[in-house]
């Protein structure tokens, strides 16, 4: 007789505190205030008395077992044992006394862990898996956010810009990457190449025909076998059908182009939330650097810059200056698609007489 | 000559420059690991991905893969050009879900890299866009022994597919004097509650909660998830002139004008002649500005809780939304209160599952179905702080408006007490 197979222990979540730095423990809800010392230095002060500094490092997220230990050893020695992660993938080292901290930035500027991340920088970007593991993606995260990094290197190790600067990049248009201050995403520009003797067998037809936003999949019979036809009149080149679908290959190395949106907002300070807006499209998925993404968005970071006044985010800088003034500021196209045309698009139009000349 | 390894011109280029380079990291996988399955592995991986840059395509197609129990936390991955990259071929990943705020003492990490580099490639990612920690690359063979091993030392799988999926919460009372609330409690006990939703996977698509604690969001829960818990108080912003007066002596009046006052998006805030802070707290809406530049002088309010909003998405299928409010304020102390706040999740996941299509996420359900029949469906009532200003099209049948009318007076009658 075979053994029982080993069942798992289904405990969820872990609690937090067996593995939070002591003093986080100790002073657990008891925060009082807190500064920035310098750019990637955050200082906590509790209730209690007790202080802490955090040293925020990037990491490139795709970790090999050699840099988790480094990072261990970096933390054992120098910090107390602890870290944690933000939701951008920076490490955060927390310690409880400030002699502590530039010892610790040090070890981490040798072993090539840039120190920064915090405040009006522009913090690691958020990423996807790409080719290098997703099942749909139509170009490489780490490699672009890689790239990207390097370009704004300066920008994460200071805190230069009006406000703090969110960059998010998704490799296809499920957008998994998420809103941001700028967001590169995947734009299809062509319907999907249907491989008609695949469909048939491995796609259940009538999800992929339920999947399409605007209703533009219908069954239909090629070469004797069932498949799928496209209407590509209707076909916006979303991608929504690939997923569910894997013949109907809707990623192409030349009409698989990248397009940036600007504009995005999660936090509630000063203005509701926001969703980023189009900019820039047509841009290759041009590995291994992506210089021509990687020079739209460093134009935008520098006017930007220039431009806003402190605490504006990207958005809201765009909001006091106008449409107008961004385009002409950024010399990039404004262009018929630009222009919003679903059910809710009226309420993207302008209809007063604000204008700015 | 030893182990001829796959050339990778195009991924070299991604080592130079200042950021940590992802392929260094692989490279010495495939150059110095002791183990030559791992070196294999990171190999073929690397030669792989090669093939993409040059190719500008993807490899990975999905399957099936899973572990004893559980119906979803295994992202299966086989490569489809196996023939040239056999010892990559499969390379799954486990999803497993840290603790809410994503801390670690090195001894774990160093115990998952010890589990990671027995049964896997050696490649972790902290983390995942869900929140998880993702054990990348494992072979079909190995997932069962590497989450046994994981198991063991305490972590759980984490969602995938249609199921509740694995959440996220800022470091918020740990580290941070804005937390509104205890975000690694509530966390805990929404996705611990549903926990067999999580395991097997039975809803019409993904459902995500997400925690922040105070309005700044850090999370993105408004933006990323079907119920977004975000930290907030009702009484006043807690002022200590004192700090006021050394805060706009050190800065100098203007730049507390251009930068606090004028900055508020009610103009709640005026600087008083002795350079004191006055605040017109029942017009404030909790925005953080003034408390995230003046983080000594303000605090939010002692009666703090949380605002609920519900429906937040990303693009699939109908085009990114936003949650909406379907909480204006609650408290989330006492027990009661938590169980509260399960009994809400309960009711709305519930109505959705039964109400929701296939592949359809909650907000996508609002939209179809209307807020106003989602409020009914979830047992909530309408709120005037859940829209930002009432209908302006009159094509709408009011049969029952004095019945409705009725209900909101009787409301208020009792909140009145």
């Amino acid at each position: 007789m075979s053994a029982q197979p080993r069942m798992p222990i289904e405990s969820g979540v872990p609690d937090a505190f067996q593995y939070m730095h002591p003093a986080l423990r100790r002073n657990y809800g008891q925060w009082a205030w807190h500064d920035r010392p310098r750019p990637g230095v955050l200082h906590h002060v509790a209730e209690t008395g007790e202080e802490v500094w955090t040293v925020r490092a990037g990491t490139q997220r795709q970790m090999d077992v050699y840099t988790i230990r480094k990072l261990c050893d970096i933390a054992d020695q120098y910090a107390e044992g602890h870290v944690r992660f933000t939701i951008r993938s920076n490490i955060e080292f927390i310690v409880s006394s400030a002699d502590k901290v530039d010892p610790l930035i040090a070890v981490l500027g040798e072993a090539g862990f840039p120190v920064g991340g915090t405040g009006n920088s522009v913090s690691m970007i958020s990423h996807t898996q790409g080719w290098l593991h997703c099942d749909i993606p139509a170009t490489d995260a780490s490699g672009v956010v890689k790239s990207l990094m390097d370009e704004l290197f300066e920008e994460y190790i200071n805190e230069e810009m009006p406000n703090r600067v969110r960059i998010t990049t998704s490799c296809c248009q499920i957008n998994c990457g998420g809103q941001g201050d700028i967001a590169i995403n995947i734009q299809h520009t062509k319907p999907p190449k249907i491989n008609h003797d695949l469909v048939g067998n491995i796609c259940e037809r009538p999800s992929v025909v339920a999947r399409c936003p605007v209703a533009a999949i219908r069954p239909a019979m090629v070469n004797g076998k069932p498949s799928l036809e496209v209407d590509e009149r209707k076909c916006m080149c979303c991608g929504a059908c690939y997923p569910p679908c894997p013949p109907m290959q809707i990623n192409d190395p030349e009409n698989s182009k990248l397009a940036i949106w600007v504009g995005g907002k999660n936090s509630n300070a000063r203005t509701k939330p926001t969703f980023h807006k189009l900019v820039a499209a047509g841009l290759p998925n041009n590995p291994p650097r992506w210089p021509e993404v990687a020079e739209v968005v460093t134009k935008i970071l520098r006017i930007y810059k220039e431009d806003a006044r402190d605490w504006e985010r990207m958005g809201e800088w765009v909001d006091r200056i106008g449409w107008s003034r961004f385009f002409e500021l950024t010399e990039l196209p404004f262009t018929r698609y630009h222009i919003e045309n679903w059910r809710g698009a009226r309420q993207t139009l302008n209809s007063s007489t604000h204008i700015r000349f | 000559m030893p182990n001829k390894t796959h050339d990778t011109p195009m991924l070299d280029e991604l080592e130079s420059g200042p950021w940590p380079s992802f392929i260094t990291g692989f490279k010495r996988l495939r150059d110095a690991h002791q183990d030559a399955r791992i070196r294999g592995m990171a190999d073929d991986l690397l030669g792989q991905l090669e093939h993409s840059y040059e190719t500008r395509k993807g490899y990975w197609k999905g399957g099936t893969a899973g572990v004893i129990g559980y119906g979803a936390g295994v992202i299966p991955r086989f490569s489809e050009v196996a023939d040239q990259f056999p010892k990559s071929a499969e390379f799954h990943t486990l999803r497993i879900m840290p603790a809410p705020g994503m801390h670690y003492d090195t001894g774990t990490l160093r115990k998952f890299c010890d589990i990671w580099e027995q049964y896997g490639s050696g490649l972790i990612a902290l983390h995942g866009q869900s929140g998880d920690i993702m054990f990348q690359g494992c072979s079909t063979e190995n997932i069962q022994p590497s989450f046994n091993a994981i198991n063991e030392l305490g972590f759980d799988m984490g969602g995938a597919g249609p199921d509740v999926r694995s959440s996220m919460s800022c470091i918020g009372h740990a580290r941070c004097e804005h937390s509104c609330y205890d975000e690694g409690r509530a966390h805990r006990t929404l996705v611990n509650t549903f926990i067999d939703d999580l395991h097997r996977p039975s809803f019409p698509y993904k459902f995500k909660f997400k925690f922040s604690g105070c309005p700044n969001d850090c999370m993105n829960s408004v933006q990323r998830s079907d119920m977004a818990v975000i930290g907030t108080w009702r009484d006043d912003i807690q002022v200590k002139q004192d700090e006021v007066r050394k805060f706009v002596q050190e800065r100098g009046r203007q730049y507390v004008e251009d930068n606090v006052i004028s900055r508020c998006p009610t103009r709640a805030l005026s600087l008083m002649d002795d350079d004191g802070l006055q605040i017109d707290n029942r017009n404030c809406v909790r925005c953080m500005h003034c408390i995230n530049v003046m983080t000594k002088a303000l605090s939010p309010g002692k009666d703090r809780g949380v605002t609920i909003l519900a429906g937040g998405k990303r693009t699939l299928k109908i085009g990114d939304l936003l949650g909406v409010v379907i909480v204006p304020f609650m408290k989330l102390e006492s027990d009661e209160d938590y169980q509260r706040i399960v009994e809400l999740a309960q009711n709305i996941i519930e109505f959705w599952a039964d109400n929701g299509l296939e592949h359809e996420r909650c907000g996508e359900m609002i939209e179809r179905i209307g807020f106003a029949n989602f409020l009914e469906g979830a047992g909530l009532e309408p709120d005037p702080a859940m829209v930002n200003h009432p209908r302006t099209n009159s094509y709408i049948r009011i049969d029952s408006w004095d019945e409705e009318a009725r209900k909101w007076n009787e409301r208020k009658g009792k909140a009145a007490g």
